[in-house]
């Protein structure tokens, strides 16, 4: 298995959600991980991209998303980047508090959170944000 | 072809939507929104979701399925589920949604429960 690095520069549209998700799919077919492993990821880069379209960039199709998927023996890595913002990920309440489970919104983070083994952000002082997912082998 | 596709029919004063396809961020999210809402404007009240055609769902599908659950409810109606998918039931499952919806994985018996 040798390490492989894909970039990708996606308009901030809704439709954007699909394509970066195929090109995930194609990427992870390609590094051998398994079916459970794979369903994971798509999860995690589709809420992900949702949030980077959505959230970060409010759909304005002036800005881009970055996608970046990187392969190697031990890991798949999956970068995020938006050019909106920012946020506190730890501000984010509990969608499973019983307070949040009728709430039509805010899951996109936890199944981020539950489906990869590593989600972490980077908040860049001169606007944008990147989020990075690790699945482990 | 559409993102889902609803197909409607009527099981004695249940209203069943047959649902096959994706409920996604988007198209999918909004037809499912639409179709209920469209129930609710027409009295329907008692509507069973039938998800066995679902392949996939992501975080805004299930928003709009706990959408649909409180505003049926608020109209003193009931939302059941029907033929859940492994994945989607793990899903449920971890965002402790399981809890809060009645599922079956029986036509029938879901029926009879809105008796």
């Amino acid at each position: 298995m040798t390490a492989e690095t894909t970039e990708l520069s996606l308009p901030s549209r809704i439709d954007t959600v699909a394509t970066a998700a195929a090109a995930v799919a194609e990427f992870v077919s390609r590094s051998g991980i398994t079916e459970d492993a794979a369903f994971g990821i798509d999860m995690a880069v589709r809420e992900a991209v949702t949030n980077a379209v959505v959230h970060g960039n409010r759909q304005d199709e002036n800005k881009t998303v970055e996608v970046t998927l990187k392969s190697s023996p031990d890991a798949v890595e999956i970068s995020v980047h938006d050019q909106g913002a920012g946020f506190n990920p730890e501000a984010v309440p509990d969608p499973t508090a019983e307070e949040n489970i009728l709430k039509a919104s805010g899951r996109g983070i936890f199944f981020m959170r539950s489906f990869m083994d590593e989600v972490d952000w980077l908040i860049r002082p001169e606007g944008g944000t990147t989020v990075r997912m690790l699945k482990r082998r | 072809m559409a993102e889902l596709n609803i197909n409607e029919r009527q099981a004695g004063d249940v209203t069943v939507l047959d649902m096959s396809g994706k409920i996604t961020i988007g198209e999918g999210s909004v037809a499912l929104r639409t179709g209920v809402r469209r129930l609710l404007e027409e009295g329907k009240k008692r509507i069973l979701l039938n998800l066995g055609g679902v392949s996939y769902i992501d975080s805004s599908g299930i928003g709009e399925l706990v959408s649909s659950y409180t505003a049926i409810n608020k109209e003193g109606g009931q939302l059941k589920l029907l033929n859940l998918t492994q994945k989607l039931q793990d899903l449920l499952t971890i965002t402790k949604l399981l809890t809060v919806f009645d599922t079956y994985d029986n036509e029938g018996a879901a029926l009879n429960s809105f008796k």
